[in-house]
């Protein structure tokens, strides 16, 4: 982990997530970015350069990212990069960048519009083309799997996961940008049909449209622009094997290693509020367990995934929520999961602080 | 100050129209062991793996940086995935390279691939809704917009792919290989998109390419060790949006401040001289030209007589894809990276029957969508080859 130079995020700005959207990706992002740039206090123009990250399959056409450039305003010509993955890791190429030191603001996109397309029908071709996707086990049926194995050897139970899934729909009725939300009865919860074994409808996410923008800024930048930045003081991620039956699946080793790779001593109690990217009920605390976080830590206040789930951006939007913590709720430090592929093959972790 | 990154290995595939022989995973995996062997490492050593490639409906596949995860020794690292339409290959490298000059790595292995053959290219290009221009098709104005206005002649069309044929001749790596090839062959091949004719074409093509960068204890390991590093002096990138009033896409204002800004990171103040020779991304034979005065290499309407007079040829005074370039073979999300990866053997003198004498500075540039999209490095024999 280098040292060398500080990074911080000063502004944030996303869409409201929703069902299904008229508006086209670029327009979503316009709106996601005119906010960030806004609350920045800079210009399209003044931002030294951009990253972006979305997924042709999810917006329903080749070269998708082309157009969403026209909302980045990259005129003069700008040093720019898209990432066919979250937003998060865009955010992460972008903090690589910026360690450069020869250039002093970012900014940050993940966007997608999952309304488009029938994401059952869409995610089983991200699996291995050869021995995986011919099974057609779409996003719900890999989750409900690896629930399934949590359960089994005893690490949670359902009314764990109704609980999580009452409570992200709970607290996310102070969330404007949530798309689910609502007081919900626990046990009313449990007493509805399985969708897929072990998971019920409250267990899973939302088809969400929407978009994130985050300005990220080098240190005296960062200062100038924001009142109290959120300093990242470490992001990693890594990948693990791709078949989820190669793995063990009641642990998130990739998670935990990311956290280490980014700092964090899991002894330390030290993380105030963590957003986690757990589009499933049981994500949640396979996640809360594999970081180590004590009850001390609040997860997920937005209401997380399961309020929301606008894929491509739903990890960006994690990195924001916990940037937010800091600069607007006085937080000390925060922590950010982001994740892709089958039963959490991917995962990122960036922590966020406040500084003096 | 960032830390100097420099290219210890290069590998790729044979590029074919179908390499039925190997899946996906065989074929990133044949490039990458290569790159590995030739950096003298094990996958142990890759601390962290960028993968590219072009659009992910060219093969059906979404996202498959999460299955070639396994074929990459991906397991337990970090597995990034980049996409910037045309120039991805280049674009792979540069966000490898911005690992080790960020200090975050030591070791990073970029690769980038296509099996077209997996799918219909066309028909994804037109996100399945058919009517497709296909790339020619969507440049061909641009290339006719160039003839008009520096008003050369027809022939050097022709020049630039008979010259990027006989290379491919001595590149082991390359798909068309045209024994015949001549001035009247072309000619008189079919007119795909006026004025671009078939043999002027890229063809369509499965393969992958790999590249080992590490930082300067590990370029001077292996200078030391006999084995030559390529120094990368400069990266840039740009984009620009792809229509717009007052755009001007035959000499894109992406393209030439990318070139600048490499230019000025690289101490280059006169690329003509400065730079021995260059690796453009040319699907179709008159954007050789194109990017030469694009990229300020040659004078506003001098790039075709720079082609006229055979400079750009091996054995002239600024060769330009002595590999056999873009129309020769053509992995879409891996050409750029072949690009970047040839311009560096080149420097470090590994480029066998097609190596320029004496090349000591490289250019390699790759570029995608609507001629929008820039990736650029300049790669040296030494950190400071100007002195």
């Amino acid at each position: 982990m280098p040292e060398s130079t500080d990074i911080a995020i000063v502004a944030w700005g996303m869409t409201p997530m929703v069902r299904h959207t008229d508006q086209t990706e670029p327009g979503l992002l316009r709106v996601a970015i005119g906010q960030a740039v806004e609350r920045a206090g800079v210009s399209r123009q003044e931002i030294d350069f951009t990253c972006e990250g979305s997924c042709d399959y999810i917006s329903g056409a080749t070269f998708s990212f082309v157009q969403n450039i026209g909302a980045l305003g990259a005129w003069p010509p700008k040093r720019d990069s898209h990432v066919e993955m979250d937003g998060a890791w865009a955010f992460y190429e972008a903090w690589v960048r910026l360690l450069h030191g020869d250039i002093q603001t970012a900014l940050v996109t993940g966007s997608g519009r999952s309304s488009t397309a029938e994401p059952s029908l869409i995610y089983p071709m991200e699996m291995d083309p050869y021995y995986l996707a011919p099974l057609g086990a779409d996003p719900a049926t890999l989750a409900a799997l690896q629930a399934r194995a949590l359960l089994d050897a005893g690490k949670i139970t359902e009314r764990q996961m109704a609980e999580v899934a009452a409570r992200s729909r709970r607290v996310a009725q102070d969330n404007p940008y949530a798309q689910v939300r609502g007081d919900f009865d626990v046990e009313e919860l449990l007493a509805s049909d399985y969708v897929r074994d072990p998971l019920r409808r409250h267990d899973l996410p939302p088809i969400s449209d929407g978009a994130c923008a985050v300005v990220l800024a080098t240190a005296d930048k960062a200062r100038e622009l924001c009142e109290r930045p959120a300093w990242v003081s470490g992001i990693a991620h890594r990948s693990e094997v791709h078949n989820p039956a190669l793995r063990d699946l009641t642990d998130s080793v990739g998670t935990r290693d990311a956290a280490l790779a980014a700092g964090l001593d899991l002894s330390a109690d030290s993380i105030d509020v963590a957003e986690l990217q757990a589009a499933f009920s049981h994500e949640e605390l396979l996640l809360r367990a594999s970081l180590g976080l004590s009850e001390r830590t609040e997860i997920n206040p937005s209401g997380g995934a399961l309020a929301a789930n606008p894929i491509m951006a739903t990890g960006l939007v994690r990195i924001a929520e916990a940037a937010r913590q800091i600069i607007e709720n006085g937080r000390q430090k925060t922590l950010a999961h982001s994740t892709s592929g089958p039963c959490l093959q991917q995962n990122l972790v960036c922590i966020l602080e406040a500084r003096p | 100050m960032s830390e100097p990154c420099a290219v210890v290995g290069v590998g790729q595939t044979h590029h074919k129209s179908r390499r039925r022989d190997v899946s996906f995973a065989g074929l990133v995996r044949e490039a990458a062991v290569r790159a590995l062997e030739d950096a003298h490492m094990t996958w142990a050593d890759i601390e962290a793996v960028i993968i590219g490639k072009a659009p992910d409906l060219f093969e059906g596949v979404m996202k498959p940086e999460l299955y070639l995860s396994d074929a990459l020794g991906g397991a337990g690292k970090p597995v990034f995935r980049v996409h910037t339409a045309g120039s991805v290959g280049g674009a792979t490298a540069i966000v490898a390279a911005h690992h080790i000059q960020s200090r975050v790595h030591r070791r990073v292995l970029a690769l980038a691939f296509e099996k077209q053959s997996e799918g219909n290219t066309q028909f994804a290009l037109g996100s399945g809704r058919g009517a497709s221009l296909g790339a020619g098709g969507a440049f061909a104005p641009f290339m006719r917009a160039y003839i008009q206005r520096s008003g050369a002649p027809e022939h050097i069309g022709w020049k630039v792919a008979v010259k990027d044929r006989l290379n491919a001749l001595r590149n082991p790596h390359a798909h068309l290989k045209i024994e015949d090839i001549s001035i009247e062959k072309v000619k008189e091949s079919p007119m795909m998109w006026d004025p671009i004719r078939y043999l002027e074409s890229c063809p369509s093509s499965d393969g992958a390419c790999a590249v080992v960068l590490t930082d300067q204890q590990g370029g001077k390991e292996a200078a030391a060790a006999g084995r030559p590093p390529a120094w990368i002096l400069g990266t840039a990138v740009r984009s620009e949006p792809g229509n717009f009033p007052g755009r001007d896409p035959v000499r894109p204002q992406g393209a030439v401040d990318c070139a600048w800004d490499l230019y000025r990171q690289a101490g280059i103040t006169d690329p003509r001289h400065q730079i021995d020779m260059a690796e453009l991304y040319v699907p179709f034979s008159w954007y050789e030209p194109m990017w030469l005065e694009a990229h300020d290499i040659a004078e506003r309407g001098e790039g075709w007589k720079m082609v006229d007079r055979d400079e750009t040829a091996l054995g002239g005074s600024f060769p330009v894809n002595t590999s056999g370039g873009v129309l020769s073979s053509n992995p879409i999300g891996a050409s750029g990276l072949l690009r970047f990866a040839e311009a560096a053997n080149q420097v470090r003198g590994m480029s066998g029957a097609m190596q320029v004498d004496g090349a000591r500075v490289a250019l390699a540039q790759a570029y995608g969508a609507n001629a929008q999209y820039f990736a650029m490095w300049v790669v040296a024999s030494s950190l400071q080859p100007f002195g």
